[in-house]
């Protein structure tokens, strides 16, 4: 391994060593506020380490990772998503089980497992990635001691991920008896029918991993049985990963190329549009709402994968799908933290449970309005940025058929984001309440922030993006 | 004129009133209040000053979207109706709101910022995206402050105009890459997008997406169930300005962008918009007519206003073989959107004043009010004759000039709109009947008549409808430039 590609590695490096620091650390000091800093400054130094990465250009390391700006790129996003569910959690878990020590250091490698699929170039880094990350994340589901939902919850995703990964595997398994190497850009060189397979079997465990439709089954028991704070981890780092992944792995292998699997993607996307909200329609609990909504979600962000195989081409794709995300990742870590910061002892997850929170709790309710509205893609909100992103890539690429599902999906949607919000603003009697921490409220108070701004001005992001990908899939 | 300061003055404004409630409760309505006129005297002055201002700001350089803001006399006309229709709105609620007054005046500066970038833009992005905030706050209006159904009228209202709203979208991007494809320059330009050229069938379907969005606006039958919920359930301020200005929005898409954007594809639907048009000038009538709530009346009576400016603005006809613009019609159409503007704000003002006093809105609860209220049975003589179209008052200046206008192009069809000025006649009358006429209604309670307050207010809106209804030239020089340049002749 060259100098170069130490120094690219470097926020891989950084964060491993400060996984092992904790490891240590928590076992001479057991204090909450100690371990939260330790969890920040880890985090902080990796970022840091990002600017320091990125000097070295994009590096291809032994085959097996290509740490490029695109993977730099969502490395700072999940790290900063992790630091808003560090800050989010304290002062949470620690009310729901008796160590809250674990919680971060689980947190941090499941940080670590999405960073490596966002660089994954490689089948062994593809699943080596998916499965830190998943691992981590059935321990963090499972962490209070108290009670059975984020038990059930976990046992369901333990085994429903553990299928979807297998079908991965066999997938690579076929893909490689076919090409004969593991690497994403020999998988062009192959042409037979247990290819195709392959291909079509990562595809679907993927599919799963995003939670789109019909393999959409165990995402609503998952986010209301977890924990609120690993519910918005989950909906947005283990999703914004596997997307990255798929973005990459799309670009490089064109595997939509063919016909076949192009058309099956269209049709889960369109379907997971439109079945993802019309079954949100039906929700009266939030976590739930937002589990179906969310579904929705990946229908739309499919749009930017299939955009890589459209006149559109890989960069207006890959562009799009990343300004996706960021503005994803805002409005859903945003909509757990308001959740995370109005509960106590019990998650509040009726719809009830909100009303007239704008004369309650004023600040958390207009910034779960603008999470709302940024969901359903109102302008003024980063959520506008995306969606327009969307019908851009979906129009320069002509797909149409998908352009009007999106169309559809998101005039359904207006509504149960707007009940939301409506339910919100019910008159109510009661005075403000006191907020129990003042750091939740501040996290989504800068979430909130970043959803109008990056609405408003969103040019920064795009410029961000656009420098990342230079180059990319060339 | 900097016009993206107008705007930003008035979002500021509506923060800085939304925080002033917790010093005085009364305090966010001074600052609405002395917003608007601020507002108001500035493009007046700058109105008397003529001018045309033009801003660009770079904005988003990666799709060619620009803050392009400019003030031509369709717009001055429009954002001075705007801003004055703010102060009518905050006048005409200055009692009515006691829940979070911070909140509502917030609510209302920001729609009316949106309406005013709205008027202004012509950066096809930008254009949306004021499109959509002046949305949110509208609903925030109906939602919190409105009557019984609020819940309903709210939401509906939000889908009707969310869903149009992305039609629109789409039609835009469609008409941007399309031109794209064309001249591989990414913009959202609305001059540079006048010269695309595109098929003349895509160009239908990418014209029905806009006209879809302004249709739904306006609203024209049969997409104006959502107006007579959202109007009659909006709190005072909210129907003045739905009704005032909202609904002129849509009006201005269709002269700004439907037709000079489409000439050919909307030449080629023009019978139909005119149907449409004939079609909501006597339906809105007939409903009208068979409401029994004062508030729901005025609002059907909206739907066959907007009918005319539907008529006047697609009533093309032919010259030796080719469909042109008609100017004298859409003259007609805009003069009918001012007018319209200052007569039904009246109405739902007082709407909102007998609400208030009888807390009810049934016309059978009421009967005879003159007696205990004679200024505002003559206030509201005045309104509904000038909402009837009597000559000497604006709408019957726009009227006359859209049915003038129209008859060269299609003959049944003006015939079927002006037997609504009949209709108009009927539904107007039997509304003055009802409530301030007739036999007193004993139950009653005596009832304060108008002060100083709101004569003031509606004294300023009288003397604008005779000022059209007078002398509408002044008004017509405005917008002439706009109508006969903007506008090329379908081939």
């Amino acid at each position: 391994m060259t100098g170069p590609a130490l120094t690219a590695l470097a926020p891989y490096i950084v964060l491993t060593g400060g996984v092992t620091l904790m490891l240590l650390a928590i076992s001479f000091v057991r204090r909450g506020p100690v371990t939260l800093a330790l969890t920040l400054a880890v985090l902080l130094a990796t970022l840091a380490s990002v600017g320091f990465a990125a000097g070295a250009g994009a590096q291809l390391v032994d085959d097996f990772v290509l740490v490029d700006g695109y993977a730099h790129f969502f490395t700072a996003l999940f790290v900063l998503a992790a630091a808003a569910t560090a800050v989010l959690t304290f002062g949470y878990v620690d009310r729901r089980a008796a160590q809250r020590e674990e919680f971060y250091i689980l947190l941090l490698t499941a940080t670590l497992g999405a960073m490596t699929m966002g660089a994954a170039a490689h089948f062994g880094a593809f699943l080596l990635g998916m499965e830190i990350l998943s691992i981590s994340l059935y321990a963090m589901i499972a962490y209070p001691d108290s009670g059975r939902p984020p038990l059930e919850a976990a046992i369901k995703y333990l085994v429903l991920s553990g299928v979807a990964s297998t079908t991965i595997l066999f997938g690579m398994a076929l893909v490689y008896g076919e090409t004969g190497s593991m690497q994403f850009a020999d998988a062009l060189a192959g042409d037979g029918a247990l290819l195709r397979v392959g291909q079509g079997m990562i595809l679907a465990g993927l599919a799963f991993k995003l939670s789109l439709v019909p393999f959409h089954m165990w995402t609503p028991d998952v986010y209301q049985g977890a924990p609120a704070p690993v519910t918005g981890f989950v909906a947005t780092v283990s999703k914004g990963a596997v997307a990255a992944l798929l973005i990459r792995y799309a670009v490089t292998t064109e595997v939509l190329a063919q016909e076949a699997l192009f058309f099956g993607l269209s049709l889960i996307a369109i379907v997971s549009m439109v079945a993802g909200n019309v079954l949100a329609l039906l929700q009266d609990n939030l976590k739930r709402l937002l589990a179906y909504s969310s579904i929705a979600h990946m229908g739309y962000l499919l749009i930017a994968v299939l955009a890589v195989a459209s006149a559109a081409g890989p960069q207006m794709a890959a562009e799009t799908g990343m300004v996706y995300i960021v503005g994803y990742f805002a409005m859903t870590l945003a909509a757990f933290g308001v959740m995370t910061a109005l509960s106590t002892d019990e998650d509040v997850e009726d719809l009830a449970g909100y009303e007239g929170l704008f004369w309650r709790r004023p600040l958390l309710a207009a910034v779960l309005a603008a999470a709302a509205l940024s969901l359903a893609g109102i302008p003024l909100t980063v959520g506008f940025i995306a969606k327009f992103y969307l019908f851009a890539a979906g129009v320069e690429g002509s797909l149409w058929l998908l352009v009007w599902a999106l169309v559809i999906g998101s005039a359904i949607g207006v509504y149960y984001y707007l009940r939301i919000v409506f339910g919100m603003t019910r008159q109510m009697e009661a005075g403000d309440e006191a907020s129990p921490s003042w750091w939740a409220p501040a996290t989504v108070a800068v979430l909130g922030v970043a959803i109008v701004v990056m609405g408003v001005y969103p040019t920064p992001l795009i410029d961000a993006a656009r420098e990342a990908i230079r180059g990319f899939g060339g | 004129m900097n016009i993206l300061a107008l705007i930003l003055v008035m979002l500021g404004a509506g923060v800085v009133a939304g925080l002033s409630e917790r010093i005085h409760p009364a305090a966010p309505k001074w600052i609405s209040l002395a917003t608007f006129i601020v507002t108001l005297a500035w493009v007046g002055a700058f109105m008397v000053g003529d001018g045309y201002a033009n801003q660009y700001i770079p904005w988003i350089p990666r799709f060619g979207i620009n803050v392009v803001l400019s003030m031509d006399g369709l717009s001055q006309m429009l954002v001075a109706l705007t801003l004055f229709l703010g102060i009518v709105a905050v006048v005409s609620s200055w009692t009515e709101v006691e829940h979070r007054p911070g909140f509502f005046q917030f609510n209302v500066l920001w729609v009316m910022a949106g309406v005013v970038g709205v008027f202004t833009a012509l950066d096809l992005f930008l254009f949306f995206f004021f499109w959509e905030v002046m949305l949110i706050p509208m609903y925030f209006l109906i939602a919190i402050w409105g009557h019984e159904d609020k819940a309903y009228a709210s939401m509906k209202f939000f889908l009707f105009t969310q869903v149009s709203g992305l039609l629109m979208l789409f039609a835009i991007l469609a008409l941007v890459y399309l031109n794209y494809a064309a001249t591989g320059n990414i913009t959202f330009n609305y001059h540079d997008l006048l010269d695309a050229e595109l098929g003349s069938d895509i160009a239908f379907l990418v014209m029905l997406g806009f006209f879809a969005a302004f249709v739904v606006k306006l609203p024209g039958v049969p997409f104006h169930t959502w107006l007579p919920d959202a109007h009659t359930q909006a709190p005072t301020a909210g129907s003045v300005i739905l009704a005032g200005i909202l609904l002129k929005t849509g009006a201005y898409g269709l002269i700004r962008f439907v037709v000079p954007l489409f000439p050919e594809a909307s030449a080629d639907f023009a019978v139909w918009a005119m149907f449409l048009g004939a079609l909501s000038i006597l339906y809105g009538g007939f409903m009208a007519y068979s409401q029994s709530d004062f508030k729901r009346l005025v609002a059907y009576s909206s739907v066959a206003h907007m009918g005319f400016v539907l008529l006047g603005v697609f009533a093309f006809y032919e010259v030796g073989g080719a469909l042109v613009v008609n100017e004298v019609a859409v003259q007609g159409a805009v003069v009918t959107m001012v007018a319209h503007g200052f007569s039904t704000a009246a109405l739902f003002m007082m709407a909102g004043a007998l609400q208030e006093r009888l807390h009810t809105r049934e016309m059978s609860n009421m009967g005879g009010l003159w007696t205990r209220a004679p200024r505002m049975g003559a206030v509201t003589m005045f309104f509904v004759i000038a909402s009837v179209g009597m000559p000497g008052l604006g709408n019957f200046v726009g009227e006359f000039l859209v049915l003038v206008g129209a008859f060269k192009a299609n003959i049944p069809l003006t015939v079927a709109g002006a037997l609504g000025v009949v209709v108009a006649a009927v539904y107007g009358l039997y509304l003055m009947q009802r409530s301030f006429q007739g036999t007193p209604n004993p139950d009653v309670p005596s009832m304060r008549d108008f002060g100083l307050r709101e004569m003031s207010v509606m004294g300023l809106m009288m003397a604008g409808l005779v000022w059209i209804g007078i002398h509408p030239q002044e008004l017509l020089d405005l917008s002439a430039p706009v109508v006969n340049t903007l506008w090329r002749v379908a081939p």
